[in-house]
């Protein structure tokens, strides 16, 4: 098997707040990313994709389909966007790159129809990002596409 | 309905250290063809970048999986404290009776945060240059 990863970048703007929190909740939990007038990250985004090359072409994939599925259902949903306030699939979730990990496998699962989805990897900054991947023993994270 | 998630966390920490690579069980000889260059005896050191993987359920109230308000204080005392800007050789109880190679140092920050509370410790990976990385997951 062989593992594709297509990169690309989008900024956006977010902040975390907890309706359900007080105020001094909100604050203690969240620090500094609690500031409801929002902060924003450059987001790097890498996308795998695994399968066998086709014999054919020596492609698991087309990578201009990848780029143009990258391009429709990620970044001109999200770049230059308020994630709290402009991204439906995120609302009433807290817009850490964990949930947003999470969000972009839902969007992109369906679409990628050669190969298969195999990692979606987050940079919120160089120094953190979240992985979603599909869990292989069916328990593991807990964390559901469509959960809440 | 999509199949379940795995979701992970990762953070990148950094420390300065100087390390040998030696066995005292070794001739100077054998020391030296081993370990090259990495067993002079004056030491040498390294940028070390250390890649912290946690996993587990995200809470729903929060998105996380751990909040970095506990994570980061987390490593910057079992870890980075104890390493940064120290001879490994010289500084780390473990590196007494270990050769303080980057798999070590892997194994040995591993275990120094396998008892985070927050999360599940997935891995943790190790840049000791830009050209070598060194991963250990238990």
């Amino acid at each position: 098997m062989i593992r594709v990863t297509r990169k690309v970048e989008f900024s956006a703007a977010h902040y975390y707040h907890n309706p359900a929190f007080s105020a001094e909740e909100n604050r203690r939990v969240f620090g500094k990313c609690s500031n409801l007038h929002g902060h924003g990250h450059n987001y790097v985004l890498e996308v795998t994709v695994a399968g066998e090359p086709d014999p054919a072409t020596g492609m698991v994939l087309d990578l201009k389909e990848l780029k143009d599925i990258l391009q429709r259902e990620i970044v001109d949903r999200m770049d230059h966007r308020h994630l709290n306030h402009e991204v439906p699939e995120l609302a009433g979730k807290i817009p850490t790159c964990e949930n947003l990990a999470a969000v972009i496998w839902n969007l992109l699962e369906p679409k990628v129809r050669q190969g298969k989805l195999d990692r979606v990897r987050i940079y919120e900054s160089p120094d953190l990002f979240a992985d979603c991947t599909a869990d292989a023993n069916g328990a593991g994270a807990g964390a559901h596409g469509n959960r809440a | 309905m999509s199949a379940p998630l795995k979701l992970s966390l990762t953070r990148r920490y950094r420390f300065a250290a100087s390390h040998r690579l030696h066995n005292a069980s070794f001739s100077e000889e054998e020391n030296a063809r081993i370990y090259g260059k990495c067993a002079n005896p004056h030491g040498h050191g390294h940028n070390y970048i250390v890649e912290v993987t946690v996993a587990g359920p995200v809470d729903p109230a929060t998105g996380m999986i751990a909040n970095l308000g506990e994570l980061d204080p987390f490593v910057e005392r079992e870890v980075i404290e104890a390493f940064d800007h120290k001879n490994l050789n010289d500084e780390i109880p473990a590196f007494r009776a270990e050769v303080p190679t980057t798999e070590n140092v892997c194994r040995e920050i591993y275990r120094r945060l396998r008892p985070f509370p927050a999360a599940r410790l997935e891995r943790v990976r190790i840049e000791e240059t830009s050209n070598n990385s060194f991963e250990f997951a238990g």
